[in-house]
C-alpha cells in the first residue's frame, strides 16, 4: 500500500456522508478551504487495523457538472488528487436517485465501494435492498451501513483499504447513450485519445460526454490545451445537438440524463429493491409537514422557532458574556496596576486588551447560535424554511434560505451581524449568498441598540418603543432593497434554480452539532488573534497619536496646579489621602474641578489625535447631514464595535469614558447642546444603521467572500448611510422651515 | 389522462412526467434530481404563498418554483 492511502468520501447532500466522516475520524480532523474558494475541505484520519487512511470529505452533490463550486471542487479533487478510491455514500431510502452521481463516478473510473447508508429507516418504510445483489449487477462492492450508529462502517472502510491495496488503474465504464450519441461518442473518444487531450488526467470518453453536456470547465482547459481538437469537438457536439434537436426535439444532456436514470432503474428493476407497503404511504417526516408547512400553521411555527431560538442564544450567552467583559476588565486593571502610566499601558489596556476583549466577547452568542442554526439545519427544518420564505425572498433577488442569516444578524433587533454573516454558508447559489452576506449588516445588531436607545431616550422619549420598531422595519426594508439593488448591478444574473431536497426529519447526532458548532466558534477566534488585533491596535493608535504637544500638556498641568493652590492645605491633603471617597463637599468641588480639567484634557488630546483630524476634515462632507467633528470621531471609533459610539462621543464632550451602563451625564449634555436637535438625532440614528460593518463584521466577509468584497461593503454601506443621513437630515430641515 | 404542465396540478394529484422542456442549468439541475420522463411524482403542497411547490419523487421529497415547474410536463392520473 501507498505510505497512506487517501479516501475520498463522496455523496448527496443529506446521505449521511458528514455522520459517517465524523463516526470514522472524530476529532482527528481538519478544517481547512479548497484553494481559492470558500468549500470547506474537511481531512481526517481513520485508523483501519492500525493503518492510517486519509479520509478527504468532499462537499455533497448530485452531480458532478461545472455548475456549482461544490461540484467542480469536487471533481477536480478526483482527478487531481487521485484519490485510491472513493466511498460512495448512497442513502438507501433514495437509492434511486443517489446512484445518479454513482453513474459519474463509474464513468471516472476511480475504484468505488458503495456504503448503504441508513438501511434502518429504509427498513422502516418497507424498503428492502439486496445489497449482494445490488453489488453483482453494479460489479463493485457494496456494504450497509448505519453510520448514526456506526454500525458496519468498519467493515466498509476494510473494503476500501483492500480496494486501495489491489487495484490502481483507473477503469472507466461505459454507459450507453442511445445510437445516436453512442456513435459521436465513438468518434470524439477517438479524436481525443489521438490527440491525447487531457488524458493523462481525465478518461477520453468522459471527456467526450462533457463537450456532449455543454461544460464551460472542460471547454476551457481543451482551449488551452489544445485548441484545433478542441474546436473540433466542440463542432461534433454542436452538430449532435443540432441533430437532436431536429429529429427528437431534446438536448444531448437531457438525453444522457434519462439514460443514466435508464440505466440506474434497469438495475433496481432486477430484484434489488422490494417494497413490502404502499409506496405513497405517508411517513411520519410527512405527517410533521402537514403542520409545519401548513399553509396557516406553519408560519406561525416558523415565527415561534425563530423567536425559540434568538431567546435561548441571546438570554443564555447574556451571562458567560458579562463574565468575558469582567476578565477583560480585570485584566485592564491589572495590567492598569502593574504598568506605569504611558505609551505601554495604553497600547496594552485600551489598544489590546479593549480590541481583543471586544470582540472575543462574541464568542459565547457565536456559540449557541451556532448550536441553534446547527440544530435547525441537521434536523432538515432550515429546508422547511426556505421553502415558506422564498415566494418573499425572491422578489428581492434572495433565495429562501436568506431568511436566516437577516434574522440572526438582527432581524429581530438584537443580533450580531458576524454569526449572520457565517450562517449566509447554508445558501448554495453563489449570488443570492453573496447579496445576503453583504446586507446582513444593515439589521440592529445587539451593539447598535444601545447607541439608538440612547438617542431615541434623549430625543423621542415620548415614542420610543414605536420608535425602535419603525427602525426595525426600516433595517428590513434597506437591507431588502439594497439586495435587489446589488442584484440588478454589480450581482446581477438569473435567480439560480431552487430545486431543492426536503430531506426527511431526523434528530440531530449530539457529537456531529458539537463538531459543527467548535468549527465555526473556532474560526472565529482564530481571526481574533490575528488581524482583529492588528485593526484594533491601528485603531488605538489613531485615537492617541500625534499626542498633545508638550506646550498643552504644561497648560492642563498648570490648571490642575492652580486648582490645588486655591484650594486650602486641610482639604487637598484629604483629596489626596481619601482615596477619593466620602469626601467634604469643599474636598468634592476640588475632585470635580480635576476631573472636569481631565476630561478637557482627554478632549483635546483626541481632537489633537489622527482619528481627531479626521474627523475635523470630514466636516467638509459631513455638514450634509449635520455631524460634527465630535460625530464624526465617535463613528470612526464606531468601527471598532458599534457601542463605542457612545463612550467616544462621551470624551469628546469631555466627559470622560461614558459608561455602557451609564449615560445620564451624556444625555443631558446632548440634550442641551444647541447642535443637537431631533433631527440631527434622526440623521445620526440613519447613518448608524447602515454604514460601514464594524470590523469583525468586516473580517468575516473578507473570510467568506474576500477583501474586495470587504471594502465594497464598507465603501457602498458608507455611501448609501451617507446619502440616507442626508436626505433625513436636508428634507426635514426643508419640512420645518416652511 | 390529461398532459398538463406542473404547476397546473393540484394537491395530492399524481402523475408520470413525460417532457422536461427546458435545457442549460435549470434543466440538468431538474433532471439531476430525478424528474425525467418516465418518473412518477404527487404533488404533496405548496408553500404558504402558493410558490413554491413540493412533490414526492421516487421515495424523496422536492421543491421546485412555479416557474422551474412550468418546463415539466406531466401526463396526470385521474
Amino acid at each position: 500500500m501507498a505510505p497512506q492511502s487517501i479516501i475520498a468520501l463522496a455523496g448527496n447532500p443529506n446521505a449521511g456522508k458528514t455522520t459517517l466522516f465524523n463516526s470514522l475520524t472524530g476529532s482527528r480532523q481538519h478544517v481547512g478551504n479548497y484553494p481559492g474558494v470558500t468549500v470547506e475541505k474537511k481531512e481526517g484520519v481513520y485508523l483501519c487495523d492500525g493503518t492510517p487512511l486519509r479520509i478527504v470529505d468532499l462537499p455533497g452533490t448530485y452531480s458532478l457538472t461545472a455548475y456549482s463550486v461544490e461540484e467542480v471542487v469536487a471533481r477536480d479533487f478526483l482527478v487531481n488528487d487521485r484519490p485510491q478510491v472513493i466511498v460512495n455514500i448512497v442513502d438507501a431510502a433514495n437509492l434511486e436517485r443517489n446512484l445518479y452521481l454513482t453513474c459519474q463516478f463509474l464513468e471516472l473510473g476511480i475504484p468505488l465501494v458503495i456504503a448503504l447508508n441508513m438501511i434502518d429507516v429504509a427498513k422502516d418504510r418497507g424498503i428492502e435492498i439486496d445489497a449482494a445483489r445490488l453489488s453483482q449487477l453494479l460489479g463493485l462492492p457494496v456494504l450497509p451501513i448505519i453510520a448514526r450508529s456506526g454500525q458496519g462502517t468498519a467493515d466498509l472502510m476494510r473494503e476500501a483499504a483492500r480496494l486501495a491495496t489491489h487495484q490502481q488503474e483507473w477503469q472507466p465504464r461505459r454507459l450507453s447513450y442511445g445510437e445516436d450519441l453512442d456513435q459521436i461518442l465513438m468518434e470524439m473518444e477517438a479524436r481525443i485519445t489521438a490527440a491525447g487531450l487531457l488524458t493523462d488526467t481525465h478518461p477520453a470518453r468522459w471527456l467526450a460526454i462533457k463537450y456532449l453536456e455543454n461544460d464551460e470547465q472542460i471547454m476551457a482547459m481543451g482551449r488551452r490545451a489544445d485548441p484545433d481538437c478542441a474546436a473540433a469537438l466542440a463542432d461534433m457536439a454542436t452538430r449532435v445537438t443540432d441533430h437532436l434537436q431536429a429529429t427528437v426535439a431534446t438536448y444531448p444532456e437531457a438525453m444522457i440524463a434519462d439514460h443514466r436514470y435508464g440505466y440506474i432503474k434497469s438495475i433496481l428493476r432486477q430484484g434489488v429493491m422490494s417494497h413490502a407497503y404502499d409506496t405513497d404511504r405517508l411517513y411520519t417526516s410527512d405527517r410533521i409537514d402537514r403542520v409545519l408547512t401548513n399553509r396557516f400553521l406553519g408560519p406561525v411555527c416558523m415565527v415561534a422557532v425563530l423567536l425559540a431560538l434568538y431567546h435561548v442564544t441571546f438570554t443564555y450567552s447574556q451571562l458567560p458574556v458579562e463574565w468575558l467583559s469582567d476578565l477583560f476588565d480585570w485584566l485592564a486593571a491589572t495590567v492598569t496596576a502593574l504598568v506605569p502610566a504611558g505609551p505601554l499601558r495604553s497600547l496594552l489596556v485600551a489598544g489590546i486588551i479593549k480590541g481583543v476583549g471586544g470582540v472575543l466577547g462574541f464568542v459565547p452568542l457565536i456559540l449557541l447560535m451556532f448550536m441553534g442554526i446547527a440544530f435547525l439545519e441537521d434536523s432538515g427544518y432550515l429546508a422547511r424554511v426556505a421553502f415558506m420564505m422564498d415566494r418573499i425572498f425572491r422578489a428581492f433577488g434572495l433565495h429562501g434560505s436568506s431568511v436566516m442569516p437577516y434574522i440572526v444578524s438582527g432581524g429581530i433587533a438584537g443580533g450580531c451581524a458576524v454569526p449572520g454573516v457565517m450562517a449566509t454558508r447554508t445558501l448554495r447559489s453563489p449570488k443570492e449568498r453573496m447579496a445576503t452576506l453583504l446586507t446582513v449588516p444593515f439589521m440592529n445588531c445587539g451593539a447598535k441598540l444601545p447607541v439608538l436607545a440612547l438617542l431615541t431616550s434623549i430625543f423621542f422619549a415620548a415614542h420610543q418603543a414605536q420608535i425602535l420598531l419603525l427602525l426595525t422595519l426600516l433595517a428590513w426594508g434597506m437591507a431588502l432593497l439594497a439586495a435587489k439593488f446589488l442584484r440588478l448591478t454589480v450581482l446581477r444574473g438569473e435567480a439560480t434554480p431552487f430545486v431543492m431536497e426536503l430531506p426527511p426529519y431526523r434528530l440531530p447526532t449530539f457529537k456531529g452539532l458539537l463538531i459543527h458548532t467548535w468549527e465555526k466558534t473556532w474560526q472565529y477566534i482564530r481571526k481574533a488573534g490575528t488581524v482583529i488585533l492588528g485593526i484594533s491596535i491601528l485603531l488605538w493608535a489613531m485615537m492617541t497619536y500625534p499626542g498633545l504637544p508638550a506646550a498643552t500638556t504644561a497648560q492642563f498641568a498648570a490648571q490642575r496646579a492652580t486648582a490645588l493652590a486655591a484650594a486650602s492645605p486641610a482639604v487637598v491633603t484629604e483629596y489626596q489621602q481619601s482615596g477619593r471617597a466620602n469626601l467634604s463637599p469643599v474636598a468634592r468641588q476640588l475632585a470635580a474641578r480635576l476631573v472636569a480639567i481631565d476630561n478637557q484634557q482627554s478632549e483635546e488630546a483626541l481632537r489633537h489625535s489622527l482619528a481627531g483630524r479626521f474627523g475635523i476634515a470630514l466636516e467638509t462632507l459631513t455638514w450634509l447631514p449635520g455631524f460634527d467633528w465630535r460625530t464624526n470621531i465617535a463613528l470612526v471609533g464606531g468601527f471598532a464595535a458599534k457601542e463605542i459610539i457612545i463612550s467616544t462621543l462621551g470624551t469628546a464632550y469631555s466627559l470622560g469614558e461614558v459608561n455602557r451602563e451609564e449615560t445620564g451625564s451624556l444625555a443631558k449634555t446632548l440634550a442641551r447642546s444647541p447642535h443637537w436637535s431631533p433631527l440631527t438625532a434622526m440623521a445620526l440614528i440613519v447613518f448608524i444603521m447602515f454604514y460601514s460593518p464594524c470590523f469583525a463584521t468586516v473580517v468575516c466577509i473578507a473570510r467568506e467572500a474576500s477583501w474586495k468584497w470587504s471594502l465594497f461593503s464598507m465603501a457602498f454601506n458608507t455611501t448609501l448611510a451617507f446619502l440616507l443621513a442626508t436626505l433625513v437630515y436636508r428634507l426635514g430641515s426643508l419640512c420645518l422651515a416652511l | 389522462m390529461a398532459r398538463m404542465p406542473l404547476r397546473q396540478m393540484q394537491k395530492n394529484q399524481s402523475g408520470t412526467i413525460t417532457a422536461v422542456k427546458v435545457g442549460g442549468e435549470l434543466g440538468r439541475r431538474i433532471r439531476e434530481m430525478g424528474l425525467v420522463p418516465g418518473t412518477e411524482i404527487i404533488i404533496q403542497g405548496r408553500a404558504p404563498l402558493y410558490d413554491p411547490v413540493a412533490l414526492r419523487v421516487m421515495g424523496g421529497t422536492l421543491t421546485l418554483r412555479n416557474n422551474e415547474a412550468d418546463h415539466i410536463e406531466v401526463e396526470v392520473n385521474d
